[in-house]
């Protein structure tokens, strides 16, 4: 059957295959079409394709996959490898795509406010492919860069206004600059790709799904600082990436994109791979520097600048994964296009990674300054389950909580920094009613506790101290005296601690008390946690006025406590009560009340 | 003493500097820990005092001085995976395995760690066994997941 109408086709299936389509059965999809595809007879007669691409941002709707007709693509949702034979046989032979498995309009709504500069071809390349790059215009950017003079490179990356997009949003070009100018014949370039914020995955994803782009920026960076050696400080969290990187680094090799006479110019650059090994403070740039070194991953003082004096001591110049991946297409399109987009101060797109309490979570890009309203209610569809958005912590330990009453606000480096927070790597984790803001203090602090290096006191036992006090108003023995020390430790932490990680670790304490001060109140003086979190604070009762007995708490209880005839109202015994909220979240009703 | 893999090893890399941390990843893969008298082979083989090893092997989260099991385990404690219930799933992996975080069965099949933040955060909760990745995952599922790679 597939024989006449088939054989004018050309056929594309591409299938995300980043850690969140593997996850969710990525590569089983790829087997089951390739499968199909020869069961059919379809193989033989038009060569369909199967493309394996990088992520493509709609995590929460994987696995999904583009089938592409002479052109028209269509993109189906959660596809699993027994919808294959159906997609087959449907749509690609007889020609009428599975309407239900499409996606529906919030996948659309998902995309509607994004501009994807930096993952435009994050989900439609091969990352394992070189020639695919390429023939998208990749290295284009490189190949025109090693034409002009250094300088000229860094007024266009200092005129794009292009800030890094790891942290404290320094004027790339500035920095570079600095780099270029400092004494000695060696330098570095160095890629930060050790993304410890928890929360965020955007680095993963580029690296995953582009690495040639990554690469392609630290050319041109090495060239205008002047530099014949790159290294990439890479998670060893992240083995795909890892991977597909050293993938990529052989492959330019061979095209003599790095190497000796890079473009057959006389520039010489060639990069090496470096693993992290699980120290979320060797994301900061000198403990990073440190670690390269074959040394535990410590901080130095940073009165003398790394592009001064940085790895082995020689002038370094680190900027993390986006940001490297912003350099192409602002040497291709030119400053003045990148200096067009996004908010006064911050220019270009940021890439969020939108998760949480929220119904599209994934990676999002949009230009800078969009309102939060839009990042949440969008793109991100809003709550799950109609519970109220309380939050949104961004910038990881190092950043804070953002109230609802601050929905209005445009999201750039400046704005989040007036609302106590920061850009950060741009990890947004939405916060419901049911998240408890003392207990996401204490997650972080402890966070800060277990991840700090330890050299300096401030930080050390400071962090200490804090988590002892926020444990103590969790477990319902704080005072209001534990806050005034929780204010006061912050400061002190704050003044006197030697890294970025010591001082910016009090900054979700501090910005939760700014904005939830009441929440903490209610710990000390009611022994209450609003959100039902806390154990010690936090009793669950039923309200027989809804409770329509339909047994789902009684079954789903762990401990027994629940007792009650069906369709008549239930009890929870609070002796055997172990507040695990089991009830509260199955209760379809709203009976389960907590207090 | 394994001599020959330590040797093979270290003359993967082109040179010593800079790459101690990726020699000391390539010879945990092999052993599935760091065992002392390799530790001070790779000291006297490449000149780098046993000392500044062991600070390397305490300070960094993933390598370890205790043997693991031959399934590792790793619990995403990061915060999208914290703000959907990981600690539940902590908690039923240490009760089904019977040991607590950081340890590893009598039978060394099952290792348990935590691990902050995999950047898997859109399948929150999750959980990583040897190189797969599980997300949304929930305390019922748990017996399933140790089941399927048991003795594997």
């Amino acid at each position: 059957m597939a024989s006449k109408t088939a054989k004018q086709k050309t056929v594309v299936i591409s299938i995300c295959t980043g850690t969140g389509g593997i996850a969710a059965g990525g590569l089983k999809v790829v087997e089951a079409f390739e499968a199909a595809f020869v069961e059919s007879k379809v193989t033989a007669e038009i060569g369909p394709r199967t493309h394996k691409v990088g992520c493509r941002g709609f995590c929460a709707k994987d696995v999904l996959v583009d089938v592409a007709v002479d052109g028209n693509t269509e993109t189906y949702q959660f596809v699993t490898p027994d919808k294959v034979e159906k997609i087959v046989q449907e749509h690609i032979l007889a020609g009428k795509p599975v309407k239900k498995w499409l996606v529906k309009k919030d996948y659309h709504d998902f995309h509607s406010k994004q501009q994807k500069l930096v993952l435009a071809n994050c989900g439609t390349i091969d990352p394992e492919s070189i020639e695919e790059y390429i023939a998208t215009g990749g290295y284009r950017s490189a190949e025109k860069a090693l034409k002009m003079e250094p300088d000229e490179i860094i007024d266009i990356i200092k005129m794009s206004g292009l800030r890094g997009r790891g942290g404290g949003g320094f004027p790339t070009g500035i920095k570079w600059e600095s780099c270029r100018r400092a004494g000695g014949n060696i330098r570095y370039v160095l890629c930060n790709a050790d993304e410890g914020d928890p929360g965020a995955f955007m680095d993963r994803s580029i690296v995953e799904g582009n690495p040639h782009s990554v690469i392609e920026g630290m050319i041109i960076g090495a060239y205008a600082i002047g530099a014949t050696e790159g290294y990439v400080y890479i998670r060893a969290e992240y083995p795909l990436a890892v991977d597909r990187l050293r993938l990529a680094l052989d492959q330019a090799r061979d095209k003599n994109i790095l190497g000796k006479h890079v473009f057959k110019t006389d520039v010489d650059f060639d990069i090496k791979v470096v693993l992290g090994a699980g120290a979320f403070v060797c994301g900061e740039s000198t403990a990073l520097m440190t670690s390269i070194e074959d040394k535990a991953g410590e901080p130095r003082p940073k009165y003398v600048h790394t592009t001064d004096r940085g790895l082995w001591g020689k002038p370094s110049n680190l900027n993390n994964v986006e940001t490297w991946a912003n350099v192409p297409l602002i040497i291709d399109r030119g400053a003045d296009w990148y200096a067009g987009i996004g908010s006064e101060k911050s220019k270009g797109t940021k890439i969020f990674s939108l998760v949480g309490k929220i119904n599209n979570t994934g990676l999002v890009e949009v230009p800078m300054g969009i309102p939060l309203r839009d990042m949440i209610y969008k793109i991100g569809g809003g709550i799950p389950r109609k519970k109220d958005f309380k939050a949104v912590q961004t910038g990881g330990p190092s950043g804070g909580c953002i109230p609802a009453s601050h929905l209005d606000m445009p999201i750039d480096y400046e704005h989040l920094s007036e609302a106590g927070s920061m850009m950060g790597s741009g990890g947004m984790i939405v916060l419901d009613e049911d998240t408890c803001m003392v207990d996401i203090s204490k997650y972080f602090l402890d966070f800060c506790k277990d991840e700090g290096c330890g050299q300096c006191t401030p930080c050390r036992e400071g962090v200490a101290q804090m988590v002892r006090l926020l444990t103590e108003i969790t477990e319902g023995n704080g005072t209001l005296e534990h806050i005034t020390l929780l204010e006061e430790l912050s400061h002190m932490i704050q003044d006197a601690s030697l890294c970025a990680l010591g001082t910016s670790a009090p900054n979700p304490v501090i910005s939760t008390l700014r904005y939830f001060r009441e929440e903490y109140e209610a710990h000390i003086i009611d022994k209450r946690c609003p959100a039902g979190v806390c154990k010690a604070l936090t009793t669950f009762t039923i309200d027989e006025t809804k409770c329509t007995g339909c047994t789902i708490c009684a079954r789903n209880c762990p401990v027994g406590a629940i007792t009650g005839e069906k369709k008549s109202p239930h009890f929870i015994d609070q002796e055997k009560c172990i507040t695990c909220r089991v009830c509260y979240e199955q209760c379809k009703f709203g009976a389960v009340q907590k207090g | 003493m394994d001599v020959t893999a330590i040797d093979a090893i270290i003359s993967k890399f082109p040179e010593v500097k800079g790459n101690l941390i990726g020699i000391l990843h390539e010879v945990q893969n092999h052993f599935r820990y760091l065992p002392e008298e390799e530790l001070r082979y790779i000291s006297s083989k490449t000149d780098i005092p046993i000392t500044q090893i062991y600070s390397i092997v305490n300070f960094y989260n993933r390598f370890s001085l205790k043997p693991k099991g031959k399934n590792e385990i790793c619990v995403c404690l990061g915060t999208a995976c914290h703000v959907k219930g990981a600690e539940k799933v902590m908690n039923a992996l240490e009760e089904n395995l019977n040991i607590q975080k950081g340890e590893s069965t009598d039978d060394m099949n099952f290792s348990l760690e935590e691990v902050r933040c995999i950047g898997a955060c859109s399948l929150a909760p999750a959980v990583v066994i040897n190189d797969e990745t599980y997300g949304q995952v929930t305390p019922k599922r748990i017996p399933s997941l140790l089941s399927k790679h048991k003795d594997g």
